[in-house]
């Protein structure tokens, strides 16, 4: 193997690293982050976050700098905000994105409304970085894709890196972008490893990614969805069905550009998305797409969501709650032969 | 303790062994593979949940935490139910849709482990308005841990509770971790008790490891809420017997620290001694129950591991709405 091949993990890992090196405004908070403190061991580097996302950076760049908190998620975000007004670019982690709910006041009220709100006097440099979705039997509380709820707020910029590369690049990008990034990582994701380029390099907001090129079918999916539907996709060859897939790698904001040309060529819209149906991201692009490109469209927009009920613990309907590959298949069989 | 009977010590023990049996099974059968997800075990903390529980009636309500099944046990949720709950079945007591981290049971006031930090207290202290409201004298238990007790969710739980005068029990059990981070370093003034005393409530710190300890501290509390007296709280000083998480390497803390706990903070032995101490129930009506209790405790994941998995068509019972 390749040097070049990395997990999505070493790959944020390496953002950091690289960023926080380049630019000594750059901090990092949250819980865990720096490996533990106190206790009776070593907590040099005994964790760098839960998923291991921050491993060595306390040691690297020290505590001043990579911030252990206590659980106290409105203070990380509230104090990350302020280290943002105030001339710092912080890196919140918040452990899962479902503890998202607990700290909403500073994330959609005060983050996203400083530029606005003061006349475009303030911006607000911040980065939440967040571990989401299902697939690891963690429950209804630590299992969502919550993207669609903060997608929804206007002044916030939301990224959902695919593969290791995209979340290298997405990451320098939100870091040094000066309005507050909400950077959703499928925890699902970060032991899969591929190809990142070497050396500095940034992914830019608002442009997606076409992962496979097709005729019959636009399919438009993000995080763990993209890896589905490329699997999806793939297996369709057989049939002579063929698929562009893109995937917007920033959901806010969204290259609709890229959908819209795609869907002038394929003519079918079919959309995967891992949350609830219910005011998805699934939905919105299927509702900005019948307005904005409906003279392409010669079939209805088909959506692969999961279901609108919490994420369930059993594993058996755990599987069957995630749209997997199979159910990606049929959902784009369907469209295809259905109009 | 002369005026204990024995079956009360030996009740309280047999619970005590039950979570401990219930863990340490947990822990192995989580290395195996054979459990799903994300598992906190309660190994260590026992006397707290039984000398707690045991002030409650079964009309009384608690609210737990990520860590909750000693609460569980303690508070009387069926043992077998909670195993099959915990391996995903269908008959688990959550239908197998709430795991670990979502065990309840209202029929025996159990009103849910709950896996966001700090989400408990505000809940406990709504229960306690509802007991209020019905005016029967009946109080709520609210456990969290040292980690909880830096969320302003708990802060606001204090302060409402003593606000409104409701009869809440706020039990914080500081087992010195919170994940990976010490106790020692997160808790700002290293004094639980004191912050709740500051919100203007009775406090009381105990400790955790002696059960004679938490359960006469609680039977102070609980009396005072029984009569209008309002909420209490309670730090019991304990410690964890496993990682924050099965399969935590632990490197947090010093490497002979469990065994030393284990060695001279288990409150099982500590039970035990206080008993020998005073010449009380001997030694092979214990054992008796220490069999009694690993045959249980086979039986229950037998049993759960022969039942069948929830039909997927459960996804989408127990919701409101389905598009
Ligand atoms: C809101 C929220 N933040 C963070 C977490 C992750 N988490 C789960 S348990 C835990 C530590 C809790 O520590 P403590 O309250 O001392 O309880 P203990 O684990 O020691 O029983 C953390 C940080 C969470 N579940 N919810
Ligand atoms: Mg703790």
């Amino acid at each position: 193997m390749s040097d070049n091949i990395k997990t999505f993990r070493d790959a944020l890992n390496e953002a950091l690293h690289e960023e926080m090196e380049r630019d000594d405004t750059v901090i990092v908070l949250g819980e865990d982050v720096a490996g533990g403190a106190g206790g009776t061991g070593d907590t040099v580097e005994a964790a760098g976050g839960i998923f291991g996302v921050t491993a060595g950076l306390a040691r690297k760049f020290g505590r001043q700098r990579v911030i252990d908190t206590p659980i106290s998620e409105s203070a990380i975000a509230g104090a990350a905000n302020g280290a943002a007004l105030a001339g710092l670019r912080p890196v919140a982690e918040l452990m899962f994105a479902d503890f998202i709910g607990v700290c909403m006041d500073q994330v959609y009220n005060q983050a996203a409304k400083f530029r606005y709100m003061f006349g475009g006097k303030m911006e607000c440099p911040l980065v939440i970085r967040t571990a989401m979705g299902a697939g690891m039997n963690m429950g209804a509380q630590h299992s969502q894709t919550i993207y669609p709820l903060l997608t929804a707020v206007p002044g916030l910029k939301i990224a959902i890196p695919s593969n290791a590369a995209d979340a290298k690049g997405l990451l320098k990008t939100a870091i040094r972008d000066n309005d507050p990034v909400v950077f959703f990582e499928h925890k699902a994701l970060y032991n899969k490893k591929s190809e990142v380029p070497e050396g500095d390099y940034t992914v830019p907001f608002g442009e997606a990614d076409m992962t496979r090129e097709g005729d019959d079918v636009t399919v438009v999916a993000m995080g763990r969805m993209v890896p589905f539907s490329e699997k999806a996709i793939d297996s369709l060859a057989e049939q002579g069905i063929s698929a562009d897939l893109v995937d917007p790698r920033t959901v806010s904001p969204m290259d609709w550009d890229m959908i819209f040309e795609s869907l002038e060529h394929t003519g079918r819209l079919v959309v995967v998305d891992e949350s609830p149906p219910r005011c998805s991201l699934a939905s919105d692009i299927a509702g900005v797409v019948a307005q904005e490109a409906f003279g392409s469209l010669r079939a209805p927009v088909k959506m692969i969501t999961a279901p609108h009920a919490p994420v369930p613990f059993s594993p058996g309907l755990e599987r069957a709650y995630v749209p997997g590959p199979d159910k990606i298949a049929a959902g784009i069989l369907d469209c295809v032969k259905g109009g | 303790m002369s005026d204990y009977p024995d079956d009360f010590l030996t009740h309280v023990y047999r619970r005590m062994k039950t979570i401990r049996e219930f863990e340490e099974r947990l822990n192995v059968e989580i290395q195996k593979g054979e459990i799903p997800g994300f598992t906190h075990l309660y190994a260590g903390q026992e006397a707290v949940a039984v000398g707690v529980c045991e002030q409650l009636d079964e009309d009384d309500y608690i609210v737990s935490t990520h860590r909750g099944h000693g609460h569980c046990i303690a508070k009387g949720c069926d043992v077998g139910g909670m195993m099959k709950e915990i391996y995903g079945r269908h008959d688990g007591l959550c239908k197998g849709k709430g795991g670990s981290m979502h065990i309840a049971d209202r029929d025996v006031g159990m009103l849910g482990a709950n896996a966001i930090v700090g989400g408990g207290p505000p809940i406990a202290v709504g229960a306690a308005i509802a007991t209020g409201l019905q005016g029967q004298g009946r109080v709520t238990a609210s456990f969290s841990g040292d980690g909880s007790c830096n969320q302003g969710t708990v802060f606001e739980a204090l302060n409402l509770a003593v606000v409104l005068q409701a009869p809440t029990l706020f039990i914080f059990e500081d087992n010195g971790y919170s994940e990976h981070t010490g106790a020692d370093y997160a808790v700002g003034s290293k004094d639980i008790a004191g912050r709740c005393e500051a919100f203007g409530m009775p406090v009381e710190k105990v400790d955790g490891n002696d059960f004679f300890a938490v359960y006469e501290a609680m039977g102070r509390a609980v009396a005072r809420a029984r009569d209008g007296g309002g909420p209490s709280a309670i730090e019991c000083e304990t410690t964890r017997f496993f990682g924050h998480f099965v399969g935590d390497p632990q490197k947090y803390r010093a490497k002979d620290e469990v065994a030393r706990h284990r060695e001279n903070l288990d409150c099982l032995k500590l039970f035990r001694a206080r008993l020998a101490d005073e010449d009380r129930l001997d030694a092979a009506t214990l054992d008796a129950i220490d069999e009694e209790v690993l045959a249980l405790i086979d039986r229950s994941v037998d049993e759960a591991k022969a039942s069948p998995l929830p039909d997927v068509s459960e996804i989408t019972t127990d919701v409101y709405a389905i598009y």
